[in-house]
């Protein structure tokens, strides 16, 4: 039947995928159609069945059943090479880099042009330079990886899949990673592919983004489509309930702070990074129990370096920490712990899970000696098992199954096993970076609800985000760090992500007022 | 009797046990291409190594070693440490046990013998020790150092059963140790004997299996071996464990060392450690680091080498155990290509 019908104009047509994992339907009759030439976004919560669906697209997976058809031509993509000569190229959520090499080296790397015996790196660099010109996606052909900022990553892969010729790209969750300001430049870049003639298909979770860039939108829930739609029919609201089945809340709801006394200060912190530079220049702060304060700023302004030198993971060159009144600049991790310190890490598969650990193990990091889990030598297992099946209920851990590892968990599960590990222990001030990075509406509003919650039981918090509006619904003041120092402090209330934003790109708040 | 169940059926077995029958079946094809049947091959190791009371004896007797350093190792894996130097943690640790053996001839041997032993393996341990601080605290690969350790170990013990601890007579031995602190024999048959040593590695079995499943120390140290990072994150001191860690690993080798200096040679002597710590790596990499895997994979490796002399006897080369070794050690630390042998791939992230 499907022979008869023109699917020319369609750069992707995928028909009737099916895809079954044990105990899981992945992507159930699942049709995607993408036209020339247009941003196309698949949105969906996480777990929704975007990433598969893709790498079936790609060839990483193959599908159980249906079909996929590439400009109208029924397509056999069994691996990644089938859909590179398809023209499909791919951005994968986590970069494929190698750290040390150049950006030329990168690119070419699996097609290194030569020169008889040798590596013509000249020409390599020239076709790139071109590229970059041609796409607006301007980088340093020598830099080393390693010492780019994500964002100068991401346009190296963009430009990998470019120079292997792809016509068809597929960006998995780009934006992720992203700063406000990248993820702008970003979209410069997206629009100058399209124009020259690019399909783009687009996965994501932000509304707001589809909304800014894209054409169309298929919206995908546990595995099957729930809408195919024109983005200049739609909003983001509408969006977001076919995208969760329900009405979301996209602005918490909070009362308003009582803050009590001072818990946390920070006077004249020096911090280096790994490379010796400072990161964090002469930064003082400070926190209130019951308020949260956001620190709002583009990635990479020291904001990862501060964080752990306040959680002890980091040296401090010069400058105090007083927590509770005790000057804690030297006390390690364990120490700052024990004195109420929670913290809700960056990079949760890094810091803050132990991806081949149970639950319920996870449940006990930085408690596992506390005399409730631990008799000293002994683990008390019992008694950690019930602490963590109950932590599974309180918290809506899905699935809640205490032995599954935790790299058997969706993202925003492994983030809620962190949050409710972190709270469980009762802290009585909690360094939260970055807390709903890569997570999908159902389970930011959740973390939001917990973070505010948390506030107004006498917690004091220390919100540090690249995203604007999690700062702004969220804090109860703002501080705006540009290169490792604040720039100002505003209540949101009164002020503008304009403000912000122009204290984030290094203006300080002094100087924005004069002007006025 | 559910746990019992997903114990053994679970996929570190299979694998395990997949290998081995892989290898087997790869040994076969091998001595049917140099003209050798198969079958009696088999049936010789097999008879070499259970056929008789002086080969089951001489079998577990190889077994008893095997058992702690494949332990030694295995724990150093756990916490993300290769350790290399087995070997020469069994020889410090046996040094010292000896020295200790020709001190306590006026105890009793309930005193003797704990002494003895704790003698080997804190040699052991602070011998790993110092490849574990140089790792934690300056940053020296573990895979370098242990090495190297095995060498100093190997002509620090070479001086002293030449000079200051050497027996009378020229020989390159130690004096023997005091009767008290040999460990008794079970049964002797004609010049094999049982000595009750198989108990101590039987024991530490027992021992690492809670140390890595139910204690403190056994969390910390996993934690430091699957992810670092968390692990600081979690308050857990990185250099801290790896110094434990190693400890540990080199105290169950010196206790390797131990035994065979208590229980079957009664003195130190220059060849007494053999290639038990290397064997360990194989051992441990078999038992994939389980406590119980570990004790299975010693006796495995223990019996195809006893068993090579029948085999050699009945006309096909004993290297051929070498081979089978090592087919399995491949597929073991290859095991996706027993992954990919299963029909249907089973998807390890359950998206929910």
């Amino acid at each position: 039947m499907d022979k008869n019908v023109d699917y020319s104009k369609y750069a992707v047509v995928m028909k009737g995928i099916t895809k079954r994992f044990p105990g899981v339907l992945a992507n159930d009759r699942v049709d995607l159609f993408v036209k020339k030439g247009e941003i196309h976004a698949i949105v969906g919560e996480n777990g929704a069945g975007k990433t598969t669906l893709m790498s079936q697209l790609y060839g990483l997976i193959k599908p159980d059943d249906g079909k996929i058809y590439i400009n109208g031509v029924e397509a056999q993509i069994n691996d990644p090479n089938d859909a590179i000569s398809a023209k499909i190229g791919m951005v994968h959520q986590h970069f494929m880099l190698v750290d040390r090499l150049s950006v030329v080296e990168n690119i070419v790397l699996g097609q290194e042009p030569v020169r008889g015996p040798f590596f013509a790196l000249n020409r390599a660099r020239k076709e790139i330079k071109d590229l970059s010109k041609k796409f607006g996606l301007i980088v340093d052909p020598d830099s080393i990886i390693e010492d780019m900022p994500v964002g100068m990553q991401q346009r190296v892969e963009i430009i990998k899949v470019l120079y292997r010729g792809a016509e068809i790209l597929v960006l998995d969750e780009p934006t992720a990673v992203l700063t406000p300001q990248e993820t702008n430049e970003l979209f410069e870049v997206l629009k100058s592919l399209k124009s020259q003639g690019k399909t783009i298909i687009f996965i994501t979770h932000k509304l707001n983004e589809v909304m800014a860039i894209t054409e169309s939108v298929t919206v995908m829930r546990l595995g099957k489509v729930t809408g195919v739609v024109k983005t200049s029919q739609t909003s983001s609201k509408e969006l977001a309930n076919m995208m969760v089945g329900r009405e979301v809340l996209l602005t918490v709801e909070k009362n308003s702070a009582h803050p009590g006394d001072e818990i946390l200060q920070v006077k004249d912190l020096v911090v280096k990074e790994n490379r010796g530079i400072e990161a964090v220049r002469g930064l003082s702060l400070n926190v209130r129990s019951g308020e949260i304060v956001g620190i709002a700023g583009v990635a990479g302004n020291g904001q990862t370096e501060l964080t752990e030198a306040m959680t002890g993971l980091r040296k401090v060159e010069s400058g105090k920490i007083i927590f509770k009144g005790q000057d804690i600049t030297g006390f390690s991790p364990k120490k700052r712990r024990e004195m109420g310190m929670g913290h809700i890490p960056e990079d949760r598969l890094k810091h803050g899970l132990i991806k081949t650990f149970p639950i319920y193990y996870n449940f006990i990091l930085g408690e596992h000696d506390d005399p409730k889990f631990s008799d000293g030598v002994f683990l008390k297992i019992e008694d950690i098992r019930k602490f963590s099946e109950n932590l599974v209920k309180r918290f809506d851990v899905r699935p809640p199954k205490i032995d599954l590892l935790g790299m058997n968990l969706s993202g925003g599960n492994q983030q809620k096993v962190i949050v409710a590990r972190e709270i469980a222990f009762d802290p009585a001030l909690m360094i939260v970076s970055q807390p709903t990075r890569g997570l999908d509406v159902g389970a930011i509003e959740f973390i939001h609800k917990t973070l505010i919650s948390m506030r107004d039981k006498g917690i004091g918090i220390l919100l540090i985000s690249m995203e604007l509006e999690e700062i702004f619904s969220l804090s109860d003041r703002i501080l705006t760090i540009y290169e490792g120092q604040i720039m100002g402090e505003v209540r949101p209330e009164n002020t503008t992500t304009e403000e912000v934003g122009l204290m984030m790109a290094g203006h300080r708040l002094e100087d924005l007022h004069q002007e006025a | 009797m559910k746990d019992w169940k997903k114990y053994i059926l679970n996929e570190k077995v299979i694998i395990s046990l997949i290998s081995v029958l892989i290898s087997l079946v790869v040994a076969a094809v091998v001595m049917l291409i140099i003209g050798k049947n198969p079958l009696v091959a088999y049936a010789a190791l097999f008879y070499g190594a259970f056929g008789t009371k002086e080969a089951i004896i001489d079998n577990l007797m190889k077994t008893s070693p095997l058992i702690l350093t494949g332990l030694a190792v295995g724990f150093g894996f756990r916490a993300g440490l290769f350790n290399i130097g087995a070997n020469g943690q069994v020889i410090i640790g046996a040094l010292l046990a000896a020295y200790m053996g020709t001190m306590v001839a006026s105890y009793p041997f309930y005193l003797s013998i704990p002494l003895v032993m704790i003698a080997g393996m804190v040699g052991g341990a602070l011998w790993a020790a110092i490849a574990g601080w140089l790792k934690a605290y300056r940053g020296a690969h573990e895979v370098i150092t242990t090495i190297m350790l095995n060498y100093v170990a190997t002509f620090i013990a070479n001086y002293v059963v030449n000079g200051p601890f050497q027996a009378p007579g020229g020989v390159p031995k130690s004096p023997a140790i005091a009767y008290s602190a040999q460990f008794p024999n079970i049964m002797s048959v004609g010049a094999t004997s049982l000595s009750t040593i198989i108990f101590v590695s039987l024991a530490a079995i027992v021992v690492i299996y809670v140390i890595i499943q139910k204690t403190t120390i056994g969390y910390e140290v996993k934690a430091v071996g699957f992810n670092p990072y968390a692990a600081e994150y979690g308050g857990i001191s990185i250099g801290k464990n790896v110094v434990l860690a190693m400890a540990i690993s080199g105290a169950l080798a010196g206790l390797a060392g131990t035994t065979q200096v208590v229980g079957v040679y009664g003195r130190y002597f220059g060849a007494l450690g053999g290639s038990m710590g290397f064997d360990g790596i194989t051992i441990a990499l078999i038992g994939q680091n389980d406590p119980i895997g570990i004790g299975l994979a010693a006796f495995l490796i223990s019996s195809i080498r006893t068993g090579s002399n029948q085999m050699q006897i009945a006309g096909v080369p004993k290297d051929m155990v070498t081979i089978i070794q090592g087919i399995i050690i491949f597929l073991v630390a290859t095991n996706r290509i027993i992954k990919t042998l299963k029909v249907r791939k089973r998807k390890e992230v359950v998206e929910v």
